[in-house]
């Protein structure tokens, strides 16, 4: 099935500490029966008007797990959330939601954009509500579920603002609270920082760590930004482009909570910690990784001027794994 | 004057009534887009005075025909701004929505009308002139009372005075609207959506 996977995370797997405490382990995978779904692509291609966008891409997704993926811009990882959510039809090879093939979106699988989509014309609260009125859930019910929801992601104050009264961070975290309203069983996100700063983004991730941990949802996490990969990943696959298929996976096998790009910092000053090292690591040879495949974008694209950019001549994409540059 | 604007208010609120839902299913419809749109794109250009010999030969020289041409003026706007406004919407819109379990009836009226209702309203509100305009021209060519007659009566006796005096009514009127119908809902609009008070 991963025909085109490569482990790279066994290459570079440091043996576990030995001393690594038992607790660690229990508080690092989701407690079983958690309230996750699995979640599988196999052998989905995904053509728009003759133009290949997926090629053949499988990936398996284990309940409680948190996935990352990311890869070079328009290699199609929206797509692949897309696909999941049920927003979009394979041309071939089945979406699975629980082991059932999914057939449209659907509330127990939530979408964060990387543009909030909160609706412009609702205040925080009722953004909230929003999907449980679909939902059909009674309005005291709703009410008690928006007001968790609101002080979990420290937003209570702001109840009855307008999205457009809020900044960009704020807005991500009510959509993330709109996100987990129906409690889904998994929840994708689209490069939901893509537009902050680096410390609101520091914040967020701690936030979506601990608020997707509480709630042992599963989820997917497509982002451009490595360190925020390995910050959220228990597993990163990594997306090719033209087309897009999984080039290779990395298990980060790194205790939770972890710190980001703040550890990073403390690394360069000199009280790096174990983990830190490790993580900083495997994010490295993530960026190899996807240093080659944009390497390879490149070099068709210097050839497409005197042909196919995407034919054959093109080169097996696969020769170009290597770390090599 | 009076009679004026009951035709105004009664045939823009038809207009409406149609225009809106009209132009949601055009944008959403592909297959009534292609039917209709060409159609409705060229009826566009025509100005509503157009259709008063129709009116008169179908309903005759009564408040019918006036009320057609009312419509017809003022649907059209209404109908090309609505579907538009629907038609720009960021796709995350319907796409977030969706994904919340919104479908049919909540999908078009609580997510994508709502959406779409700034660009909505600075249509209704090219519709309301144009539904003056069809008013005045329907009034000036048959005697049924209102602004228009007036207008007439101005002309057949050279007053002037009378004249420019209904002009200056028309021109309040059309203030008078501004002022106190759609400058407030467009600045609720722009301060709710967030956008630009036009
Ligand atoms: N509706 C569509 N019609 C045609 N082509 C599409 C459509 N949606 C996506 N594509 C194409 O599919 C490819 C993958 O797009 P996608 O948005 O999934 O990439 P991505 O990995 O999310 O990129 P980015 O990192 O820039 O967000 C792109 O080449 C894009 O042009
Ligand atoms: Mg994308």
């Amino acid at each position: 099935m991963f025909a085109t996977t490569k482990w790279i995370g066994a290459a570079l797997a440091e043996p576990e500490p030995a001393a690594a405490p038992a607790a660690r382990a229990v508080e690092r995978r989701p407690a079983p029966g958690a309230a996750g779904a699995s979640a599988a692509l196999e052998g989905v291609s995904l053509e728009y008007d003759g133009a290949t966008v997926l090629e053949d891409v499988s990936i398996d997704v284990a309940p409680g797990e948190a996935l990352c993926l990311v890869g070079p811009s328009g290699g199609g990882k929206s797509t692949i959330l897309n696909l999941l959510a049920g927003l979009v039809r394979p041309t071939r090879g089945r979406v699975l939601f629980d082991g059932v093939p999914v057939s449209g979106p659907g509330p127990e699988r939530a979408v964060v954009f990387q543009d909030a989509a909160l609706f412009p014309w609702l205040t925080l609260e009722k953004n909230i509500a929003f999907p449980l009125e679909v939902a059909g859930v009674a309005p005291a019910a709703r009410a008690e579920r928006v007001d968790e929801l609101l002080r979990l992601v420290h937003l209570s104050r702001f109840r009855a603002s307008f999205p457009h009264e809020l900044s960009g961070g704020m807005r991500q975290r009510g959509a993330i609270a709109r996100a987990l309203a129906t409690r889904p069983r998994m929840i994708l996100f689209d490069e939901p920082f893509a537009a902050l700063d680096g410390q609101m983004r520091e914040l967020l991730q701690g936030e979506v760590e601990r608020i997707v941990r509480a709630s042992r949802t599963t989820m997917v996490f497509v982002t451009h930004a490595i360190d925020e990969a390995v910050r959220l990943g228990d597993r990163v696959v990594l997306i090719g482009t033209r087309p897009g298929r999984v080039i290779g996976e990395v298990h980060v096998d790194l205790p939770r909570p972890r710190r980001g790009a703040l550890g990073g910092t403390r690394t360069a000053l000199g009280g790096a910690s174990v983990e830190d090292v490790q993580a900083v690591r495997i994010a490295q040879r993530i960026a190899d990784e996807i240093r080659a495949e944009v390497d390879k974008v490149a070099r068709e694209e210097a050839d497409g001027a005197w042909g196919s950019s995407s034919g054959p001549d093109g080169g097996d994409p696969r020769r170009h794994l290597g770390r090599g540059i | 004057m009076l009679v004026s604007a009951i035709r105004l208010v009664v045939g823009y609120a038809i207009a409406l009534a149609i225009g809106v839902p009209l132009g949601l299913v055009l944008a959403r419809v592909p297959s009534v887009k292609r039917a209709l749109g060409p159609l409705l794109l060229g009826l566009s250009s025509v100005p509503s005075i157009c259709w008063l010999p129709l009116a008169i030969v179908w309903f005759g020289l009564s408040e019918a025909a006036i009320q057609v041409v009312i419509v017809l003026g003022a649907a059209l706007p209404v109908t090309l701004a609505t579907e538009s406004a629907v038609r720009q919407l960021p796709p995350t819109i319907e796409r977030a929505a969706r994904t919340m379990g919104a479908t049919g009836p909540t999908l078009l009226f609580r997510v994508l009308l709502a959406a779409a209702l700034p660009g909505i309203v600075t249509g209704a509100k090219m519709g309301f002139t144009f539904a003056l305009r069809s008013l005045m021209a329907g009034e000036l060519l048959f005697v049924s009372g209102g602004l228009g007659q007036l207008l007439e009566t101005g002309r057949d006796l050279a007053d002037t005075a009378l004249v420019l005096g209904v002009v200056v009514v028309i021109v309040l009127l059309s203030r008078a609207s501004e002022r106190v119908l759609f400058g407030p809902v467009e600045r609720l609009v722009a301060r709710r959506w967030g956008t630009a008070v036009p």
